[in-house]
């Protein structure tokens, strides 16, 4: 796979958004994996946890906005309990949902759910993923 | 003892035999819950956002409330609760500028929350408070023989600064186990998530994860599974419907609250123990152990 790194892509306003909105060092990482390593939800992730960390050091936005591993994460925390740098991956990614979701695009399409899907599943379950799924 | 307790959603229906098994070993062990008066909704889970604020509302709504009972202690059971009410708690008490804001948002309300409420989950005031080995007193029918594999999940341990034991290797459950007379199996995915409300679009995704934390019980002996967590529990009981259409090799276990195993030791009646709740039938394992 290619990869362009640019200056331009760094600066974007979009790193320095999900710094301020995780609270995170970006450039703490270094790669160590741990996060990764740890990781419940890699098989089903298009970008693991630590290349998230890394795309967002360089401001690949559109990959970020676009990956799938943004909504697999179920913030279970692993990562952020091993990282040697104290960095919180799982607020990352929460940044980077939020960024989709303050512009009013919901992830979940509540009305998509059937009434046994909805009616079988604890009110957390739905509470929970409303929460982290719709603006 | 007297202690304020909070429920949450699902302790009322989908986890009702979470809450009565609950209350009934509380009984047992002399603690009167006191249900509060006025709850909301915590909210479920913690909003990372630093920038957030307004999802930290109802959880210190909830606080105000036990304020309200001229204390300034409650006890929860739900996981999410717990987690929620307890580390909203943590970050307005560590940020006095959001307790401000919070609070004048919330003008209405005779209480002003300073951030001095302590947030127990039961596992903790059995364990600090009451303490086992008063509770191993009052076991009638020890559960012997019954091999059980305990499941913490992830929001009773992370993050380290609200978890109530050990991050990587939680042990209050199995010592609790251990006090009512079962044995206790060890396993390397008791604290591995579960998937959570991955299980409202993505079931596929859970029946992964609970095919192999079950798995992973079932071959080191254990002959059912305790939680903790209502959607844990709902995850790995009722989930196992669809972990069997993808696996077909899989074989189904018992899947039960902590305090239903607690509540049976301590000779609670069946009514208090609701297993018409499970999606697999608790009863014909602890039938052959004698227990029923």
């Amino acid at each position: 796979m290619r990869i362009n790194i640019s200056k331009r892509k760094i600066k974007d306003p979009f790193v320095a958004k999900v710094e301020e909105i995780s609270g995170q060092n970006l450039l703490a990482c270094y790669q160590c994996g741990k996060c990764s390593a740890g990781c419940p939800a890699v098989s089903e992730m298009d970008i693991l946890p630590n290349q998230i960390i890394r795309y967002a050091q360089l401001g690949f936005k559109d990959e970020l906005l676009q990956s799938k591993s943004i909504w697999i994460c179920a913030s279970c925390f692993t990562c952020n309990a091993r990282c040697p740098k104290g960095i919180n991956i799982a607020e990352v990614i929460e940044a980077i949902r939020e960024i989709l979701l303050r512009k009013r695009e919901d992830h979940l399409k509540i009305k998509k759910l059937s009434d046994a899907e909805k009616g079988d599943v604890p009110p957390i379950a739905i509470i929970s993923s409303l929460r982290k799924f719709t603006s | 003892m007297k202690i304020s307790y909070y429920p949450g959603c699902t302790l009322k229906n989908n986890a009702k035999n979470f809450e009565d098994s609950t209350l009934c070993s509380l009984k047992r062990l002399e603690v009167e819950a006191e249900e509060l008066d006025r709850w909301n909704c915590c909210g479920t889970v913690f909003s990372l956002a630093t920038d957030d604020l307004i999802h930290h509302v109802a959880p210190i709504r909830n606080l105000i409330r036990v304020k309200e009972t001229n204390t300034n202690k409650v006890m929860t059971l739900c996981a999410m609760c717990f987690n929620t009410l307890k580390r909203a708690n943590e970050r307005v008490k560590s940020d006095p500028e959001s307790l401000d804001k919070i609070n004048k948002f919330m003008y209405r309300e005779e209480v002003e929350y300073e951030g001095d409420v302590k947030i127990l989950h039961l596992l903790e005031l059995l364990r600090d408070e009451i303490k086992f080995e008063n509770i191993a007193k009052k076991v009638v029918k020890p559960l012997k023989n019954l091999r059980i594999a305990n499941y913490y999940g992830c929001l009773l341990v992370r993050p380290k600064e609200i978890g109530l034991d050990d991050i990587e290797n939680p042990t209050v459950l199995e010592n609790l186990i251990t006090t009512l007379g079962a044995d206790a199996i060890d396993f390397p995915y008791k604290t591995e998530c579960c998937a959570s409300y991955q299980t409202v679009d993505k079931p596929e995704n859970v029946a992964d994860r609970t095919y192999h934390i079950l798995t992973s019980a079932q071959s080191q002996g254990a002959e059912l599974v305790s939680v903790s967590c209502p959607l844990c529990a709902f995850n790995l009981d009722h989930r196992q419907k669809e972990t069997v259409k993808k696996y077909p090799e899989f074989k189904n276990i018992p899947v039960l609250y902590f305090t239903q195993i607690m509540a049976l030791a301590l000779g609670c009646p069946e009514k208090d123990l609701r297993f018409d709740l499970h999606y697999i039938n608790p009863k014909p394992v602890l039938r052959e152990k004698g227990l029923l």
